[in-house]
């Protein structure tokens, strides 16, 4: 057993060791020393409850919007629309944040993460149903919805919704309620517990009951799981929902946690970094945790690491991108280490296509 | 003429944790049929891609018209005259015959191709072997049988001293089958050698000069017909003595459990596949489907385990009208279904043995509560079905892939056994399984059968039909030619009626 778990995290583990590497070239190409940048890289990113506070905030959205792409997945579905699933959670969420005054916190809050939820449940279920019922693929159907729910939101907050306070001509929403903004304990934000919290729930519902076993049964063998009893179609709609609600949280708790509001333009291209953390957690709930708090640790140490070590922040980018280049084309991974094919299972780029 | 046309020398292959081919040595003469005998996994294919020069060996050498040769590939064994026809044809089916015989090689003319020249050529050569055959037909429309010839044509247009036949009569009926094995025979008169890899024990008998029995990637056996029988080539193949014909007692039917009155199914294009069934399967009987391969058997299977709907037409199971129901509530009826592919529909290939083990369970008690899978139980019942079924797996987690095609339908048949049912629809219940697994699953399906369990068993074997069934369908073009008693029936008669000949 524990073999298993050694051969899923090795992968992974020496892509992120071999983007290191190359990025430390990259590093000495600009006169600069690895060492130093990296060391800026981790103060910047876990340094004092500051540099924590903000490596768990970049996490947050990550480790939902993962878990939008991996739980999909898991029913042999590719979520692109994790970038409109969290614009519309975004919205929404700050909607009735700001919107609805009055309330006591315990019940403000929740209701405002709810609104959100549901309008991504409501923007995925969209494609899985339409998947299900005209064979529409969801890879072109999500991307779509990612415009219309980018002009949407735009529309939102340039008008119904516009922040009219001072001379304000920037499009976006009012400051929500205080009883609506998600607190922070110390050095952790609470939307960060709730990330972690969904990842468990995901990982329990997919691996100990009878509804995961229908998302994966739907995931590996659709004809199998058509032959067993499983309606097929229910499970692709909804999976497709909860997916859609996981990024929709993801942009709520940036509204509600981070930004206070919802400004159209501040989250452009926050839900497709939900495939890069799927894929570095290979697909799995409980791996996407450690993905996003790679990730966000890098994010949040860039800004001192360009400071301290005069290295251009885009090399974050640049490192990531080589991770992500190791993890899907593990072929090199396994020469390096002489490890053998493993037929478990992967999250690949091109699943899904022709093949529905 | 050389002394051997095509051999195998000590010829060892070895793949990761297989080893495939264990110094294995055939030998082929000029006008002689060497029959190529084993069970799946035998390493009777690994022996023909070596031949074919798909493979290199380890170690060994193959040896054709007596040069030892080293194969670099098919072109290279095609161009030293070794011809293949495989079990799945390789052609063209909205060309003509003779483009399909020349594709790959053919006579041109400034650089065009000269069809004229070609026809000639086929023309010629199916005169001289007596394979007729019209060069001008589209291959789509030919009957199987036919295809096949055009397949030995190709072989042959390429001049082959060597044909490999491999499985040549899965697809045909038994009148075709015998037809080909005449064709064969005819063929080694003009000193051909022709391989035959089969795993039909009969079609040995009738054609191999030579035989040789391959286990476990060994030569276990050398003979000729003459000095054997079918059950020694099973003793041979199996390693121990084996019971071809499971013993059985007349069946005492009871009630109608499944009726189908006036059943029209379409195919995934939409066509006719099932024209106007009737027919019922009483409590306490096996139901036999005979025919070849896609006359409407895959579409019957679905409709009544709720896969496909009917556009027309009834069905019921236990007197409840069942139509068009979902496959949940016709399991739900106390239906166990053995798929017809069982990597397809019957096992996720991912998935454990217990997950395996309650595929279509795993809502009922005791294996979830609420919603939330049992672990424990759902393992204890896969340890269960494991013991009682003979699936030899190292424990009950590893994956299902891992275990061998026979283990793998054991599991689905124990998983399907395990409940109390009414009505089995057992479709190629022991397809590509070695016989000691077919053995133990004939003996299983009448086990329930004595139960009083309705069975209809579908399947592209006849001797499975014959042997199991108490009264046998014939199905040929989507409708039931006949349905005749099992103490009435013979090869014979059931191979016409599966050719849509009625008298």
């Amino acid at each position: 057993m524990s073999r298993s778990i050694l051969r899923t995290v090795a992968i992974p583990l020496v892509a992120v060791v071999l983007g290191l590497l190359i990025g430390a070239v990259l590093i000495l190409s600009q006169n600069a020393s690895p060492s130093t940048a990296y060391t800026a890289l981790l103060v910047g990113g876990l340094g004092d409850a500051d540099a924590v506070l903000r490596t768990l905030q970049k996490a947050t959205p990550l480790i939902f919007g993962g878990l939008a792409v991996a739980f999909a997945f898991k029913a042999g579905m590719f979520n692109i629309g994790g970038q409109g699933q969290l614009l519309i959670g975004a919205v929404f969420a700050a909607g009735v944040g700001f919107g609805i005054d009055g309330l006591p916190m315990v019940i403000h809050l929740p209701l405002a993460l709810l609104a959100g939820a549901i309008g991504g449940a409501i923007w995925g279920g969209l494609a899985g149903t339409l998947k299900a019922t005209t064979g529409a693929h969801e890879v072109i159907v999500t991307i779509m919805l990612n415009f219309v729910a980018g002009n949407l939101t735009d529309w939102l907050s340039a008008n119904p919704w516009k922040d009219n306070s001072g001379n304000n001509i920037v499009a976006r929403t009012p400051l929500v309620e205080d009883s609506a903004t998600i607190p922070t304990l110390g050095a952790v934000p609470v939307g960060f517990l709730l990330a972690v919290a969904a990842a468990a729930t995901c990982w329990l519902v997919l691996e100990r009951t009878t509804y995961g076993f229908e998302v994966r049964s739907v995931g590996h063998n659709r004809n199998a799981a058509r032959y067993s009893g499983i309606k097929v179609g229910w499970i692709m709609g909804s999976t497709m929902a909860v997916a859609g609600m996981l990024a929709a949280l993801g942009g709520a708790v940036e509204s509600l946690g981070v930004d206070g509001r919802f400004e159209a333009g501040v989250n452009v291209g926050l839900g497709f970094e939900g495939i890069t953390i799927a894929l570095l957690a290979r697909a799995n709930p409980l791996g996407v945790i450690p993905a996003a708090l790679l990730v966000g640790l890098m994010e949040a140490g860039a800004s001192r690491m360009q400071f301290k070590a005069g290295v251009a922040p885009e090399l974050i980018d640049v490192i990531q991108a080589l991770i992500l280049f190791f993890v899907a084309a593990p072929i090199i991974i396994r020469w390096l280490l002489r490890m053998r094919e493993d037929t478990s299972e992967q999250l690949q780029l091109g699943a899904g296509w022709g093949k529905s | 003429m050389s002394e051997v046309l095509l051999a195998a020398e000590n010829v060892t292959k070895q793949f990761p944790g297989v080893l495939a081919n264990d110094d294995v040595s055939i030998r082929l003469r000029p006008g002689r049929i060497l029959a190529l005998l084993g069970e799946n996994g035998a390493g009777k294919s690994t022996l023909v891609n070596v031949l074919f020069g798909m493979y290199r060996p380890d170690s060994g050498q193959v040896v054709i018209k007596d040069e030892t040769v080293d194969l670099h590939g098919p072109d290279d064994a095609i161009s030293r005259g070794i011809g293949m026809v495989h079990q799945h044809f390789q052609l063209v089916p909205p060309m003509r015959v003779v483009e399909n015989i020349v594709l790959g090689d053919e006579p041109t003319k400034r650089g065009l191709v000269d069809l004229d020249e070609a026809r000639n050529r086929v023309v010629e050569l199916s005169e001289r072997y007596g394979l007729e055959i019209d060069p001008d037909a589209l291959v789509e429309d030919l009957p199987v049988g036919m295809q096949q010839r055009v397949e030995i044509l190709k072989a042959l247009y390429r001049n082959a001293d060597v044909l490999i036949m491999d499985e040549p009569t899965g697809v045909l009926t038994p009148q075709e089958a015998d037809h080909l094995l005449g064709v064969l025979r005819e063929l080694t008169e003009t000193g051909l050698g022709i391989v035959f890899i089969t795993h039909k024990l009969r079609e040995v008998l009738a054609i191999a000069d030579d035989i040789v029995v391959l286990r476990n990637g060994k030569v276990v056996g050398e003979t000729t017909p003459s000095q054997t029988s079918e059950s020694g080539l099973a003793e041979m193949m199996v390693g121990r003595s084996v019971v071809l014909q499971v013993e059985k007692s007349v069946a005492t039917p009871g009630d109608v459990v499944l009726k189908v009155n006036e059943l029209e199914v379409n195919d995934d294009r939409g066509q006719i596949a099932l024209d106007g069934l009737n027919f019922e399967v009483r409590a306490g009987e096996i139901l036999g489907v005979a025919g070849v391969e896609g006359n409407g058997q895959r579409e019957l299977v679905e409709a009544i385990t709720g896969l496909r709907h009917p556009s027309v037409g009834v069905m019921e199971i236990d007197g409840e009208q069942l139509t068009s129901g979902s496959p949940r509530q016709i399991t739900k009826k106390g239906v166990a279904h053995i798929p017809e592919d069982r990597e397809k529909h019957g096992v996720v290939a991912v998935y454990s043995v217990a997950e395996n083990s309650i595929l279509n369970r795993y809502h009922r008690r005791p294996f979830s509560i609420r919603g939330i899978l049992r672990r424990d139980v759902i393992r204890g019942h896969a340890q269960d079905v494991v013991d009682e079924f003979d699936v030899r797996t190292p424990n009950v987690l590893v994956p299902a892939s891992s275990l061998s095609g026979g283990n793998k339908q054991k599991l689905i048949v124990g998983r399907e056994f395990s409940d109390e049912i009414k009505l089995l629809i057992a479709a190629q219940p022991t397809r590509g399984i070695d016989i000691g697994a077919i053995e133990f699953i004939h003996r299983r399906i009448l086990e329930q059968r004595d139960k009083g369990t309705a069975v209809l068993l579908v399947s592209a074997e006849l001797d499975e039909i014959l042997g199991l069934s108490d009264r046998i369908a014939v199905l040929y073009d989507g409708k039931i030619m006949d349905v005749i008693d099992a103490q009435d029936a013979d090869r014979e008669k059931i191979g016409l009626l599966m050719a849509g000949i009625t008298d």
